[in-house]
């Protein structure tokens, strides 16, 4: 850690340090910029996976957190970069570093107002153009007379902003246009069968090949983090449900440890074991589902009802220890709500047996045939120089040859125990993103083999008091969801509810990069392309 | 085989006995429009339930098992609940041509019915171009399609529009050159005359290889043209939501819906002509027992029923493999089903030169 922190102080004498879980440096504005590209440039520091921009509001001043993680060194650094101006904000874009800035930085624009110099699409990302005030400001107006829920049509700009600095010093404010003059511009979407969720690409075609996509997301922005922060800490753990409700048990899991580390509470080893189990299955269901609606998007309707099967008996199983099939909300601070259900080790059992004929069945009647082979090998492909640079983690990541389980990388729970492998392949096209998550199934079975005849027995949660406060200070926590690296960031005042609760969803960076891997490609291959990616909607637009 | 030619004859007589010539061709054309149009709407809607479950038996559902027995009133509440549902008139449309492309679409498979063998003497016009007539006005459904994507004035129709042409186009020429194949080994374009030939032995058995080929070929081009799974790229739901028809609504979308399953029957009809033998039961050379048994089948049997065997494999097609692309379709007919094609086509001419096959009738 002071090797680092020693490299840095050479280099950028005004950034003072601050230690955590992380290295936490701070640094003026104006020499943000050239410490972003030596940290990403720098043979030592190598930190090339910009995790997330957290964009803060210390009501003195505006800025943001920046994670970034160094996948050569396995080493984390958070950078803090502030400005005291608050009619004005303005602080230098590193969008032209790391490909997935661009759409973060975008994110803190639209919910603190604070404009990053030089990034070439400065618009609103979530809420409609017309939205007056900058929501996650403290100083913000709630007041519903300033933003009528609106019955007209909503407002459509056909150009994006970016703020240049010229080279005398000043800022120019340039209106850049997002589609050509006479390119023929079809919407898929929000409304469409294959974008899963209400997702707009603002699709560019000329004929059937693809010249450029512009994602348009926020259709079902609810405002989770604006939410979390006037909620105490237990109440926050609904939201994560509604995020990627596939994986609502690893979301729960991953706000719970963040909370526990804070509060500094020991989880008993049966509900550990539990919430492992839990993720596992999770993640089976999960994966089941992509594979049956990503054939059907393909045209192949008939696997949806053989990979169903097999979800079926998981959201049975599921049923029976949460009494829920969807919202599961079983993971709570300290623990789990109740103890499992009688015959759960039974049903995980026969779920393990009559899982691998299912998967060779869907061999068989996918993977092998020859138009599937056709329509995705070698489509979308995402080299993992690429697959970083956009934070595409996940099963789409390790696609591309990019180890990025968290498991693995940043173990938490108890998976460092467990024997597990993390599947990676290296072709980076839909083929290999398909083949990843079957292979994946078979790695969760596996753990889940380990663990079904080991639960032990005990506490299934540990005593937390009736009203958590979590002590002043700031918390990061990253756990691997069903569909990549979901992070959860608090900020405490020390009071019962969080000052500043920032998700960091694994599906926002998998819709960003939609429009880098289908340019020049058909417009089937964007169903291919978004379907193999398998972003959920309300997980990008919380 | 009993001919029913006689029964029409006497219709023709009895109508004759007392009428003028002109006015008995007339009456015996509203007849057989009323006729055609009453097979139509149940072939289709039989089409409709049959589909629904062998897709359902796939799946490992149970289908339609709700109204009626064993759910087969349910496509007749369906067809009903299509009838009164109401036309939406659309702004900024064509609105001559929007209204008159599932009339195309439905004219075309109507005059294909015209030809097929529905039994032994139940054709309503047999003459020495049948076959050419068929290939002909099958191919009226393609402009169908193009105005209704063309006339909605919505990018997902005209998308789906340009697929449907391209792939058309592409296949009809498969389709011709298979057809072309067997009437080469027929020797006739005569549907009736087809049918005659294959009195022995059918088509796919006695052309061999070449017919074998023909038939392969026939049945791949066949899906495409009736725009089916892996085939229907035209109305890609995940892609375009329902391309070329996406914005008709009520019967005139009912018009594409049924004329897709007609085409379905009319594909499954053709081959079952000119590769099983029509209405001609299952004969075999040398078991003069066994054909005739065989004959006490009725034609009007062996032909739907064959029709509706081929069709189950077009369906089986569709409920199993995903979708083509469109450069990968195209790539599919002019690369590899073209020039096997043409090759088959010589192919066979050398065999029926050369006699290399079971011995025709004629």
């Amino acid at each position: 850690m002071s090797t680092l922190q020693d490299k840095i102080a050479k280099l950028f004498p005004q950034a003072t340090f601050e230690d955590g879980e992380f290295l936490l440096v701070n640094i003026p504005d104006a020499q943000w910029h050239d410490l972003a590209k030596t940290l990403r440039d720098d043979e030592d520091l190598a930190f090339d996976y910009l995790v997330t921009i957290v964009g803060m509001d210390w009501t003195d001043r505006l800025g943001c957190v920046y994670y970034l993680t160094s996948t050569k060194h396995a080493r984390h650094i958070s950078v803090r970069v502030a400005t005291e101006d608050r009619d004005n904000p303005m602080l230098h874009s590193i969008a032209d570093l790391w490909h997935i800035a661009g759409i973060y930085e975008r994110e803190v624009y639209d919910f603190f107002g604070i404009i990053f110099l030089n990034n070439p699409d400065m618009r609103r990302l979530f809420l409609s153009i017309d939205w007056k005030g900058y929501p996650l400001r403290k100083d913000y107006d709630e007041d519903p007379a300033l933003n009528p829920v609106s019955t007209e049509n909503e407002r459509q700009d056909d150009n994006t902003y970016s703020w240049v600095e010229t080279p005398d010093g000043k800022v120019e404010k340039k209106t850049i246009p997002v589609f050509g003059e006479d390119d023929f511009v079809v919407n898929i979407g929000p409304q469409h069968p294959a974008t899963h969720g209400v997702l707009r690409f603002r699709t560019s075609v000329d004929g059937e090949t693809i010249k450029k996509i512009d994602v348009y997301m926020g259709y079902i922005h609810r405002g989770v983090e604006k939410l979390c922060e006037s909620l105490t800490y237990p109440q926050t753990l609904h939201y994560m449900d509604r995020l990627d409700y596939f994986s609502a048990h690893n979301y729960h899991h991953g706000l719970c440890m963040c909370i526990e580390k804070a509060a500094n509470i020991k989880v008993p080893r049966r509900a550990q074991v539990i919430r492992v189990m839990m993720d596992e299955l999770s993640r089976i269901a999960s994966h089941c589902l992509f594979i049956g609606t990503y054939c059907m998007d393909l045209g192949a309707t008939t696997m949806l009802f053989y990979t169903l099967r097999v979800r079926e008996m998981i959201l049975d199983i599921m049923e029976k220890t949460c009494g829920a099939r969807m919202t599961f909300n079983y993971d709570c601070i300290g623990g789990v709500m109740q103890d499992l259900a009688p015959d759960f080790q039974q049903d995980v059992k026969h779920l393990l047996e009559v899982l691998p004929a299912n998967i060779k069945e869907y061999n068989k009647l996918f993977t092998g045939n020859v138009i599937a082979k056709n329509r995705l090998e070698h489509v979308g492909y995402l080299s993992r120089e690429d697959a970083i640079s956009w934070a595409v983690t996940g099963p789409s990541g390790r696609a591309s040859g990019w180890a990025c389980d968290v498991r693995k990388t940043d173990p938490y729970s108890i998976y460092p125990e467990l024997e597990f492998d993390e599947v990676t392949r290296t072709e980076g096209d839909s083929m290999a993103r398909f083949k990843v998550r079957l292979d994946e199934m078979v790695q969760s079975a596996r753990i889940l083999e380990q663990l079904v005849d080991n639960i032990p027995q005990g506490d299934i949660c540990a005593k937390v008091p009736k009203v958590l406060k979590l002590p002043v200070g700031h918390w990061f926590q990253l756990v691997e969801g069903c569909r990549g690296a979901f992070g959860i960031y608090i900020e405490s005042t020390g009071t019962a509810s969080p000052m500043r609760l920032k998700i960091v969803p694994p599906c926002l960076p998998l819709a960003a990069v939609v429009d880098h891997i289908t340019r020049g490609g058909k417009i089937a291959d964007l169903i291919t392309i978004g379907g193999s990616l398998d972003y959920i909607v309300p997980d990008m637009d919380r | 085989m009993y001919d029913c030619s006689s029964i029409t004859e006497w219709i023709h007589g009895l109508l004759g006995s007392f009428m003028p010539d002109w006015l008995v061709i007339l009456t015996e054309c509203v007849l057989i429009g009323v006729g055609l149009l009453l097979v139509y709407a149940l072939l289709a809607l039989f089409y409709i339930y049959y589909e629904r479950k062998v897709c359902a038996a796939f799946q490992c559902r149970l289908g339609p098992n709700r109204v009626g027995p064993a759910g087969t009133c349910q496509v007749f509440a369906d067809m009903f609940k299509m009838l009164i549902k109401e036309l939406i008139t659309l702004n900024h449309i064509d609105k001559f041509l929007f209204a008159l492309a599932p009339y195309l679409v439905i004219v075309a498979s109507m005059l294909a019915f015209a030809v097929l063998p529905w039994g032994n003497g139940l054709q309503i016009i047999d003459f020495n171009i049948g076959i050419f007539f068929l290939v002909a006005v099958s191919s009226i459904g393609v402009l169908g399609i193009l105005l209704a994507g063309w006339s909605s004035n919505n990018k997902y129709t005209l998308i789906g529009a340009l697929r449907s042409g391209a792939q058309m186009v592409s296949y009809e020429l498969s389709i011709g050159l298979s057809v072309l194949t067997m009437v080469v080994f027929g020797g006739t374009m005569s549907v009736g005359g087809i049918v005659e030939q294959q009195k022995d032995l059918w088509f796919l058995f006695s052309g061999h290889i070449p017919a074998i080929i023909a038939f392969i070929i026939y049945l791949i081009a066949g899906t495409a043209e009736t725009n089916r799974g892996p085939f229907d790229l035209p109305e890609a739901e995940s892609e375009l939501t329902a391309g070329y028809h996406t914005e008709y609504s009520g019967i005139h979308f009912g018009f594409f819906y049924l004329a897709e399953y007609l085409n379905l029957f009319i594909v499954s009809g053709v081959a079952a002509l000119l590769f099983f033998g029509g209405w001609m039961p299952l004969h075999i050379p040398g078991w003069d027992g066994f054909n005739s048994v065989m004959d006490f089948i009725p034609g009007t049997i062996w032909f739907v029923g064959k029709a509706i065997a081929l069709s189950f494999v077009i369906i089986w097609f569709k409920w199993t493999f995903p979708r083509l692309r469109i450069d990968q379709l195209l790539a599919l007919e002019w690369k590899y089903l073209l020039p096997i094609n043409l090759f088959n086509l010589v192919l066979m001419v050398l065999m029926v030169l050369w006699g290399l096959h079971y011995p025709l009738p004629n």
